[in-house]
């Protein structure tokens, strides 16, 4: 019987061929922690016994949610995370160096075919990559960072078929907006996603990690883009389905007519044409996040902002993904075009997108955002609403001051 | 510890898509100081929760419960709260193995039509739910080996300090 990629790269880690709805225990290639899960991670491994992580070079600590940290209380998590990477011997990520799933596919963490496993829901971002990867809550992180494994239902899988090129000026995060609008937020739960077809085959490695990226926002365990296409700067070999595998579901979308997208608040998949809320004020754009902080994000931006200034009502925040894409983008000129618009540059990290500091919304503002994620409260006031749009659109409306259609400044 | 498998307590039912967010929003989260996050539990959603829950009740949501991101601290700040067990129609995978693993047991029922204030018996050994309220019975879904293994030792933690490693 054919198989699904998940169900092959499971098979290949467990050493029989197992199909969905078998429960293994798999070896993992990898496993990482932030800073918003690291510390009870942490505390977790030692009351479980653990003495040493299975293996130091491919386990890692990010300081990346609250980076640098606000306040004493997580500067004492921050120093419990540095104390434990020091004494295991392996790699923390500094403030500023970037958000976790940035920096594990930088730094080469994990690569085609390995299982991965994050405590950070978006984990799945590694499916861009060819990769089974998970999040995971702390004390199951502990667990395999102890035993360097973990326990797993094989999941069913989603095949999602996307036909024709996406049009100029649509990007890949607009087509994961649409798809988490057609699928739901939990339209997927438990279930891996594979996302196939002629709109995925030309995308970068960046646009591909936006796309598995939202495969959270539908629930899945894990979102894996075909790899045909997937240029890497090293030799792969990839995990390709067979044409027999077994689907739960089929979606196909003809995707040569999408507009751009927004998701209103206050949820991801409450997705539409952006012609509905053209017009809608806004008092604060937002790009960055582990879905849209890469270079390719920030030149579309400076793109539409050359030469130009953003609406005086506005508020523009920048954190670039990591410190690689902040260098990428002094030294392409993007970061002086962005600054000279008005926006302002913070730290590399997850910034202002999970409302622990850095840019917190007021009550009653408009956020137009390039994250992932719009729920109530989710920038840290539950008084403000959050709409979520491609790095274009958050361009085009910082520039206008309202939700604008990006397509004017781009063909 | 293992946990309690017999509980009769109070329903409070919230509805679909509850995220976590909601549960515990993101700000309360980088502390490892348990009543912290009990203090702010639901407080969204809910601003009176805190005030109202009692040890041992009940939780009871609908579909895709504890839905967004992977914090431990959502199903943590609930069980510091009191609460004793969540019910749900369906759960989000990730609050679902986060909860089993720190010692909160979570039931899933499809179907089930509980309301607010309704007093529930829960049979957690059998995953039966009496609605004694409504005089309905439901049956859970029935978790895998695996999860009643971690639950039955009260969590992952103890579960691993036993074993040592994971076995099927
Ligand atoms: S950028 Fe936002 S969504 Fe991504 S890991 Fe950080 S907090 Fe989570």
């Amino acid at each position: 019987m054919g198989q699904t990629i998940s169900e092959k790269i499971i098979s290949n880690h467990v050493g029989k061929k197992v199909y969905a709805g078998e429960l293994v225990i798999s070896k993992v290639d990898g496993a990482m922690a932030s800073d918003t899960t690291g510390p009870l991670t942490i505390k977790a491994f030692k009351e479980m016994g653990g003495e040493k992580v299975f293996d130091p070079k491919k386990c890692a600590l990010i300081i990346d949610h609250a980076a640098p940290s606000p306040n004493e209380r997580i500067a004492n998590l921050h120093k419990m995370m540095r104390d434990f990477a020091k004494e295991q011997g392996m790699r923390l990520f500094e403030i500023g160096e970037g958000i976790c799933h940035q920096v594990m596919v930088e730094n080469e963490y994990v690569k085609p075919g390995d299982i991965f496993i994050g405590a950070d829901s978006h984990t799945p971002t590694y499916g861009a990559l060819n990769a089974f990867a998970c999040g995971v809550g702390s004390t199951d992180l502990a667990a395999t960072m102890m035993t360097g494994k973990i326990w797993l239902k094989v999941p069913q899988t989603i095949q999602i078929n996307c036909s024709g090129k996406l049009k100029e000026g649509v990007t890949a995060k607009d087509l994961i907006l649409f798809l988490v609008g057609k699928v739901t937020v939990s339209g997927a739960t438990y279930q891996a996603i594979e996302f196939t077809g002629e709109a995925f085959e030309g995308m970068s490695l960046a646009s591909r990690m936006t796309i598995a990226n939202m495969s959270s926002e539908m629930g899945a365990k894990t979102g894996i883009v075909h790899p045909k296409g997937l240029k890497l700067d090293y030799d792969f070999k990839a995990v390709i389905p067979d044409e027999d595998a077994n689907y739960v579901k089929t979606f196909d979308f003809d995707v040569s007519g999408l507009e751009p997208q927004v998701s209103a608040p206050e949820s991801p998949d409450n997705v539409h044409n952006i012609s509905k809320y053209e017009g809608t004020k806004i008092d604060y754009a937002f790009i960055g996040t582990c879905c849209n902080g890469r270079l390719e994000d920030l030149d579309i931006a400076a793109e539409i902002l050359r030469g130009k200034k953003i609406h005086p009502n506005v508020r523009m925040v920048i954190a670039p993904a990591s410190q690689s894409v902040l260098l990428d983008a002094i030294g392409n000129g993007t970061m002086s075009t962005l600054i000279e618009a008005g926006a302002s540059l913070i730290t590399s990290g997850c910034g202002p997108c999970v409302g622990t500091h850095q840019g917190v919304p007021a009550d009653g503002e408009v956020v137009i955002s390039a994250a992932n994620r719009n729920f109530r409260g989710r920038m840290g006031n539950p008084n403000s609403n959050i709409y979520l749009g491609a790095p274009s659109t958050v361009a085009a409306s910082a520039l206008e001051g309202h939700i604008t259609n990006p397509k004017k400044y781009l063909l | 510890m293992a946990v309690k498998t017999n509980i009769k307590a109070k329903a409070h039912v919230y509805g679909n898509h509850i995220d976590t967010d909601r549960i515990i929003p993101g700000k309360y989260t980088k502390t490892l100081d348990l009543s912290t996050l009990a203090n702010h539990v639901l407080e969204d959603l809910d601003p009176e929760f805190n005030k109202i829950v009692a040890q041992g009740d009940i939780l009871v949501a609908g579909i895709n419960f504890g839905c967004g991101s992977s914090r431990e601290q959502a199903p943590l700040a609930l069980k510091q709260a009191g609460i004793s067990v969540v019910i749900a129609r369906d759960f989000a995978r990730i609050f679902f193995r986060n909860a089993i693993n720190i010692g909160l047991p979570v039931l899933e029922i499809s179907d089930h039509q509980i309301q607010k204030g309704a007093k529930l018996d829960v049979d957690l050994k059998n995953g039966i739910v009496k609605d004694l309220t409504a005089n309905i019975s439901y049956e859970a879904t029935k978790l895998p080996d695996i999860m009643i293994a971690i639950l039955n030792e009260g969590g992952l933690v103890n579960y691993l300090k036993k074993n040592g490693n994971y076995s099927l």
